[in-house]
């Protein structure tokens, strides 16, 4: 993958981040990753993993942080409101929409299927998208591991958010900054 | 009241780290044990609705609101739900932009990466494990996986095949 980066228009960001929400089955993260770092390119894997350690460790949706800051960075704050705007204007019509008939939504045939195959392919690719960050960083064995004590926290042990983030964070950061420093000496 | 249900979800906002999931419990008990805005059934199938749409996950506060007090009441949760927390990003935002001399800055926000593509994989895991049910939902599971991690192709490609074979063979 090349590291040629170009930033966005306001109108890209508006755009980029509303395919975001309307295809976000399953949640909004895997989406959020394809569209800046492999589909537009407005930020390397790098820069784009800065941004969402810092909204994930916020209070608040981590995407909903992410698009905050990125739109920041590139137009300041009418970049912020677009990309926000962009993020839930779309969704929440179509969550509208479900809400008015959603009495009869889950009865139509074949609705709950395809719902369901949909879940289930959003599964693959959240995780298939974890994965693929985790390559591409490279982060050395004391972070991966930091990684996987996150998995399992939160997935297995099924561990507070709160409690695992407030665990890790300090952790994780002392493990980066040290090993920079010490690289560096 | 409105503004009741403002406060309601600002609160939230401000304890939601990770998200809409992760202050499930505590949506729960302010909406419906503290001020009984909904009952039990209409939450559970709110959430529900919200999980299956696409979008921000934190959207099913909107449609709470929505139904706790109409549009009004979707505004004023969104609004709640949003802004607190967006204002502290946008400072944050801020704050790592003015100190972005500094040595330690980006070695230190790298540190919190690990945390947050563990905890994506973390909820790709557990709406894997509840979406599961026979042989063949693991079987688009799975081909998703593959297709997503290996290929730079548009992931909504396994979307529409896995509701295409939802629809037909489940």
């Amino acid at each position: 993958m090349s590291d040629a980066t170009t930033p966005p228009t306001r109108l890209g960001l508006f755009l980029g981040y509303g395919k975001m929400g309307l295809l976000g089955f399953g949640g909004v993260a895997a989406w959020s990753r394809y569209v800046v770092v492999e589909d537009k390119r407005w930020m390397t894997e790098r820069e784009y993993a800065e941004v969402l350690g810092l909204g994930q460790i916020l209070p608040g949706p981590n995407v909903g942080n992410t698009a905050i800051m990125i739109g920041r960075r590139f137009h300041g704050l009418p970049g912020a409101l677009l990309a926000t705007g962009g993020l839930y204007s779309g969704p929440l019509c179509i969550l509208m929409m479900l809400a008015l008939f959603y009495d009869n939504f889950g009865q139509e045939p074949g609705v709950a299927q395809a719902m369901q195959g949909i879940a289930v392919a959003a599964a693959g690719m959240v995780v298939a998208t974890a994965l693929k960050m985790g390559q591409n960083l490279r982060p050395p064995p004391e972070l991966i591991a930091v990684g996987l004590a996150a998995v399992i926290a939160a997935a297995f042990l099924r561990l507070p958010l709160l409690l695992v983030v407030a665990i890790l964070a300090p952790l994780g950061i002392w493990l980066s900054v040290r090993r920079a420093f010490g690289e560096a000496k | 009241m409105l503004l009741q249900i403002f406060f309601a979800f600002a609160t939230l906002s401000l304890v939601a780290v990770g998200g809409a999931t992760a202050v499930l419990p505590e949506m729960h008990r302010l909406l419906v044990v503290v001020h009984g805005w909904l009952d039990d059934a209409t939450f559970t199938q709110l959430f529900g609705l919200a999980q299956a749409a696409p979008g921000p996950n934190i959207l099913a506060a909107s449609i709470m609101g929505w139904r706790i007090a109409g549009l009004g009441g979707m505004a004023v949760a969104t609004l709640g739900m949003l802004l607190p927390a967006a204002i502290l990003a946008w400072y944050v935002a801020g704050a790592t932009h003015r100190m972005r001399g500094a040595s330690w800055l980006k070695p230190a926000q790298f540190g919190l990466v690990p945390i947050a593509v563990g905890l994506i994989a973390a909820s790709g895991i557990t709406l894997a494990r509840a979406s599961t049910t026979d042989w063949l939902t693991v079987v688009i599971l799975v081909a998703s996986f593959l297709f997503v991690w290996r290929t730079n192709r548009s992931p909504l490609w396994v979307l529409a095949g896995g509701g295409a074979l939802g629809f037909l063979l489940l």
